[in-house]
């Protein structure tokens, strides 16, 4: 089926369709939007087609598994693959009234799509070592994009983000090679099946430690996070919205993947250190962000925390643990990016994102108000909002496994991330305009700017509210998801061609 | 021969992290840099060193004696990645050096300090 290798290969035409348009930037413009739609098209029918025949792969080069590349699409990867694209066509929309010109003409359209093949190759790819590239793909776009503008907070910023995930990804190159050296074999099918005849268990526990710490850098987990609230906030609106939303979602993906696939083997001593990781990523993350006091770092700490529930869903290893972890993800990955959204659009009106400055915002446009409490309340797990019901099936997992200790700490970091909302809340919405920023417009915006910059935050608060009221069919499709990962005989069979 | 790969991995390893924690871009460049060498040495090594041996060998003979192609395939794809990265770095470093007129990591705290 070639449908699994067309989320990699459009976003790759279309960068380089629009190479040879480096000078039009306008049709750059049109030509992201087009490419991101059609990317959404091909995603959601790749996701039925998933969801109703089972697993899909692809031998590239018709090279059988486990000697050839292998592209496999299972549920978790084709739902990644379809909130991916929901973002990159968001980020499309939003960006048409929120970048400059400047970076425009430096080539920001082509380097986005670069940024969406690395991510959807990364979901897809069957293969540890093309796993490897992908993120290099991922990595060398978002490094461009980060200090593309060269404004000095961003190199600054960028220096951290780009030496620790170089280290994140020397860690992973090692993981690789070991891994090959005791099965001789890269094929994630493969291997989950050949790890378990390998019988040697100190050099496989030393290997997940090293996968472990490399996607641990790349999902910014505790004690490897420093890169994210000292980069996530330098560059412009749409790239951190991209970034919070997708990057540090697809080490937890490949941490899941890893985890319920490759290392099986001695899970019960990783599942502990996975669970204790995931409780100090919630506490301090969520520490963090009530200490800053701008919306961006703010919401940058707020990533970390909510990267803590999610590795505790992976940390409880039950199928109502993945499910959570999953459903989590979904949720995350939507609102996290319209929070940042909404955070450009009140940096547009009233040019500072420090909460100090900002103020009085509610009188004037008391609908920004409303579309910063969809996503907020969400975030911090109000029902009936998409947040609950993550939130609900990863506590309801850690209570059925006696996790009390875990689970209390969680509802408490729930309620300090409430705290952070309202806080952000009364500073940018209630509180008077400060006398020395009392200007709120929006400067020199046409109306059509307006619609672009707000209709990619009206459709992902709808989203929102779609996925919170409609929980039976979205958690069918996590819980269902987390059966494929736990029992992978379906999906080592289709790759590796066993029918 | 697996034992004198397996100290001079060492020694890369340990030289790319003392460099790395330096304060210095350049310095902490270079540290990256022999930690990708020494990733992929450990690659070439954990892969079985083998001497003389060909890489493809007819079915039916022995095949114990060849040497495996892979290992080789995957260090040149890093070489070629980690080539990209690292003259981007170069860029990247330069560039920082320019604008804050500094190149002590300990100077650049901007983007952590809370305003």
């Amino acid at each position: 089926m070639n449908l699994i290798v067309l989320p990699v290969i459009l976003p790759l035409l279309f960068a380089v369709i629009m190479l040879f348009a480096w000078k039009y930037i306008s049709l750059q413009r049109i030509l992201n939007l087009v490419g991101s739609l059609i990317l959404l098209i091909v995603s959601v029918l790749l996701f039925t087609t998933v969801l109703s025949d089972g697993v899909q792969s692809l031998h590239l080069g018709n090279w059988k598994a486990p000697f050839g590349i292998v592209f496999a699409a299972d549920i978790l990867s084709s739902v990644m693959v379809l909130i991916s694209s929901i973002i990159a066509f968001t980020t499309a929309l939003y960006s048409f009234s929120t970048i400059d010109n400047e970076r425009e003409s430096f080539g920001y359209y082509p380097l986005l799509n670069t940024l969406i093949m690395g991510i959807n190759g990364a979901f897809l790819t069957g293969d540890v070592f093309n796993l490897y590239v992908w993120f290099e793909v991922m990595l060398i776009s978002s490094f461009v994009l980060l200090v593309l503008g060269g404004t000095r907070n961003q190199l600054e910023g960028g220096i951290k983000y780009f030496t620790l995930n170089l280290i994140s990804s020397a860690f992973f190159l090692a993981a690789v090679g070991l891994l090959y050296g005791l099965t001789g074999t890269l094929n994630m099918a493969d291997l989950s099946e050949k790890i378990k005849l390998a019988g040697d268990n100190g050099l496989i526990t030393v290997i997940s430690i090293f996968f472990l710490i490399s996607f641990g850098i790349k999902s910014a987990v505790f004690p490897l996070y420093f890169w994210l609230p000292s980069s996530y906030h330098t560059p412009p609106s749409p790239v951190s919205a991209i970034f919070a939303g997708l990057l540090t979602k697809v080490g937890v993906y490949s941490l899941i993947r890893m985890f319920t696939l490759v290392f099986t083997v001695n899970s019960e001593f990783l599942t502990n250190i996975i669970l204790i990781v995931a409780v100090f990523t919630m506490v301090t993350g969520v520490f963090g962000a009530a200490s800053q006091n701008e919306i961006r770092k703010i919401l940058s700490f707020h990533i970390i925390s909510q990267i803590g529930y999610m590795i505790m869903g992976l940390g409880l290893y039950s199928v109502l643990g993945i499910a959570g972890a999953v459903f989590y993800l979904i949720h995350h990955i939507i609102v996290k990016t319209n929070l940042f959204f909404i955070g450009g659009l009140i940096q547009k009106l009233q040019g500072t994102y420090e909460l100090k400055k900002l103020g009085g915002l509610y009188k004037v446009y008391p609908i920004i108000g409303l579309l910063f409490l969809i996503p907020a309340l969400s975030l911090a797990g109000i029902p009936p909002l998409s947040g609950f019901w993550a939130k609900f099936l990863i506590v309801k997992a850690g209570l059925e496994l006696q996790e009390i200790l875990v689970v209390v700490i969680s509802l408490f970091v729930s309620l300090l991330t409430l705290f952070s909302m309202t806080k952000i809340w009364n500073e940018v919405f209630w509180k008077p305009a400060p006398k020395d920023n009392p200007e709120i417009s929006f400067k020199h915006f046409t109306l059509s700017k307006k619609i672009m910059i707000f209709s990619p935050i009206v459709f992902l608060a709808i989203l929102t509210v779609i996925i919170g009221f409609s929980v039976e069919e979205v958690f069918q499709i996590a819980n269902q998801s987390a059966n494929e990962l736990l029992n992978p005989i379906n999906y080592i069979n289709k790759v590796l061609g066993r029918f | 021969m697996n034992l004198l790969f397996a100290v001079m991995i060492g020694v890369l390893y340990g030289a790319g992290f003392y460099l790395i924690l330096r304060r210095s871009f350049v310095k902490v460049l270079i540290g990256l840099i022999l930690l990708a060498h020494g990733a992929n040495l450990l690659i070439l090594t954990v892969g079985r060193l083998t001497k003389g041996n060909p890489v493809f060998v007819n079915s039916g003979t022995d095949a114990t004696a060849f040497a495996d192609p892979l290992p080789q395939a995957l260090i040149l794809t890093a070489i070629v990645i980690g080539f990209g990265i690292q003259a981007f770095a170069l860029v990247l470093f330069k560039r920082a050096y320019k604008t804050a007129k500094t190149d002590d990591l300990d100077e650049m705290r901007n983007t952590d300090l809370s305003s």
